[in-house]
C-alpha cells in the first residue's frame, strides 16, 4: 500500500507520554481519597501487557505466513468468543447442545462471511494471510458474539418466563412457529440493536475505531470509508444470520415435534 | 366420544376414560392430586405415553395443532402475550360480542389492556377466547375459581348452554357444588389415580 509514506511511527516514549492524562487522573484520586488508584493502575498495567502480547504474537503469526498458524490463532480466537456467550447465558441448554447451537451459529455464519470476504472481495495473496484475516474474523466475531449471546438469551428467557402466554397460543391450535413468532421477533430485535445502533451512529456520531487507525496511518478517508463499509455490511450480514440461526435452532430444540414446549432441555 | 387408552406421565397413572358426545364430564380432585396433568396430557402439551380418540379420530394421527383446535383447553391460570385484550381474539373468529356478553364482560373489554384484568376477568376472558375458536371438544381447569356468586352462575349457564348445542366439555373442580350442577359423568383423581364415581 502507497498510503505507508504519510505514516508517522510512534516511539515508546510516545506511548509513555501519552499515559500523562491518565496519570494526573489517578494522582488525583488519591488527593482526593477515592480509593480508585489501585485498580486504575492495575488495569492500565495489564492493558499494557495484553496489548504488548498481541502485538508480539502478531509479529509472529504475520511473519509465519502459514495457513496452519492462521487457522490455530482463529481456533483461539473462536473459543474464548464461545466461552464467552455460553457464560452470557442465563439459562443454558442442557447437555452438549449448548456448544452446539449459539456458538456454532456464531463461528459457521462468522466462518463463512470470513472466506468469502478473504476470496471475493479482498483476495489477499495468500487468500488466508494472517495480516487480512485475522483482523477481519476479530471484528466479525466480536459484533457476532455479542448478537448472538443477547437474540439467545432473550428466546431462552421467554421460553421459560413467558411459558402460560406461548402455551396459551399452542391450545389455540397454532404451530410451534407461530406460537413463538412474536418472542422470536423479540429477540432478534434485541441480538440484532447493538450493530442497528453503531450502523446509525457511524460517521454521524462516532467515527468506526477501525476507519480512524486507517487514516491516522495515511489512507486516504474515502478508501478508508470503503473499507469501513465493507467490513459494517460483513458484521451486519454475519449478526443478522448468527442471531437467526441461533433463535430458530433453539426454538428447535425447546419445542418438539408434537408442538409442546421443551423447557426440560435446558440445564438446571 | 372422547376416549384415552392408558394414557399416562411421570406423576399420572394409566388412565382410561369414555365421555360420551355431548356430555359434561366432571373430573375431582384435591390440588396437587394431578388434575391439571391430566388435562395436560389429553391435549399433548407435555410428553405422554397412550392414546386418545375424539370421535374416529386418533390423536397420533393428526397434528398436534390440529388436536387442540378440536379438543381444546383452558388452564386454571391463563397466558396473554399482547398488551390489549382485543389482540388476543384476533383470527379466532366466532362472535366475540356475544362470547363476553355470556361470560358476563362488557364489549368494549376488547379496549382493554391486559395488564388491568382482575383474576376472574382474564378466567372469563380466557374462556371467551377458548370458545371463539369453536372447538368440538373444551377441557376447563378450575374455571371458576376467581369469579364471585354471580359470575359464577353466569358461567355455568354458559357452559350448559354449550353442552345444549351439541359441545363436549371435561370440568376440572374441587368444588362439590359445582360438580352437581354440571355434571353428568364423575371422576375422581387422587395422587395420579383416575377412578370413575357412579
Amino acid at each position: 500500500m502507497t498510503a505507508q509514506a504519510s505514516y508517522i511511527a510512534l516511539s515508546y516514549w510516545d506511548v509513555a507520554a501519552s499515559a500523562l492524562f491518565l496519570f494526573v487522573a489517578g494522582v488525583l484520586t488519591v488527593v482526593l481519597k477515592l480509593g480508585m488508584a489501585r485498580s486504575l493502575a492495575i488495569t492500565a498495567a495489564r492493558m499494557v501487557a495484553q496489548l504488548l502480547a498481541i502485538g508480539f504474537v502478531l509479529k509472529f503469526i504475520f511473519s509465519a505466513t502459514n495457513g496452519w498458524v492462521t487457522l490455530a490463532a482463529a481456533t483461539v480466537m473462536m473459543t474464548f468468543a464461545a466461552r464467552e456467550v455460553l457464560n452470557r447465558q442465563e439459562r443454558q441448554l442442557a447437555g452438549w447442545w449448548r456448544f452446539g447451537l449459539g456458538p456454532s451459529a456464531m463461528i459457521l455464519t462468522g466462518a463463512i462471511a470470513l472466506i468469502y470476504a478473504l476470496t471475493l472481495l479482498l483476495q489477499p495473496d495468500p487468500w488466508f494471510s494472517p495480516r487480512y484475516a485475522l483482523p477481519l474474523f476479530g471484528m466479525i466475531l466480536g459484533n457476532s458474539m455479542n448478537g448472538v449471546s443477547l437474540g439467545l438469551n432473550e428466546i431462552t428467557r421467554a421460553i421459560v418466563r413467558e411459558k402460560a402466554a406461548i402455551e396459551a397460543r399452542l391450545l389455540l391450535g397454532m404451530t410451534r412457529w407461530e406460537a413463538l413468532r412474536p418472542f422470536a421477533a423479540r429477540a432478534l430485535r434485541t441480538g440484532m440493536t447493538p450493530i442497528m445502533n453503531a450502523m446509525a451512529a457511524s460517521g454521524v456520531i462516532s467515527l468506526p475505531g477501525m476507519m480512524t487507525g486507517q487514516i491516522l496511518s495515511g489512507v486516504p478517508p474515502v478508501e478508508a470509508v470503503k473499507y469501513q463499509l465493507m467490513i459494517m455490511f460483513l458484521i451486519g450480514g454475519v449478526v443478522g444470520l448468527g442471531v437467526l440461526a441461533a433463535v430458530f435452532a433453539s426454538i428447535a430444540r425447546l419445542t418438539d415435534c408434537r408442538h409442546r414446549l421443551r423447557p426440560d432441555r435446558l440445564a438446571e | 366420544m372422547l376416549r384415552t387408552e392408558n394414557l399416562s406421565r411421570p406423576w399420572l397413572e394409566p388412565v382410561s376414560i369414555r365421555l360420551p358426545e355431548g356430555r359434561i364430564g366432571v373430573v375431582m380432585g384435591r390440588s396437587g392430586s394431578g388434575k391439571t396433568l391430566l388435562a395436560r396430557a389429553i391435549v399433548d402439551l407435555d410428553p405422554n405415553e397412550g392414546e386418545v380418540w375424539w370421535k374416529d379420530v386418533r390423536r397420533s394421527a393428526v397434528s398436534a395443532p390440529e388436536w387442540r383446535r378440536m379438543v381444546g383447553y383452558v388452564p386454571a391460570e391463563s397466558g396473554w402475550w399482547a398488551d390489549r385484550v382485543g389482540e388476543h381474539f384476533d383470527g379466532g373468529g366466532g362472535d366475540v360480542p356475544a362470547l363476553l356478553e355470556a361470560v358476563a364482560m362488557p364489549a368494549d373489554a376488547l379496549e382493554w389492556p391486559v395488564s388491568r384484568l382482575s383474576s376472574g376477568e382474564r378466567q372469563r376472558l380466557a374462556l371467551a377466547r377458548a370458545l371463539a375458536r369453536r372447538p368440538e371438544v373444551l377441557i376447563l381447569d378450575e374455571p371458576t375459581s376467581a369469579l364471585d356468586e354471580a359470575t359464577k352462575e353466569s358461567v355455568e349457564a354458559l357452559l350448559l348452554r354449550k353442552r345444549e348445542e351439541g359441545m363436549t366439555l371435561l370440568v376440572i373442580t374441587h368444588d362439590p357444588g359445582q360438580a352437581e350442577r354440571l355434571g353428568d359423568l364423575f371422576w375422581r383423581i387422587e395422587k395420579g389415580r383416575v377412578e370413575a364415581v357412579s
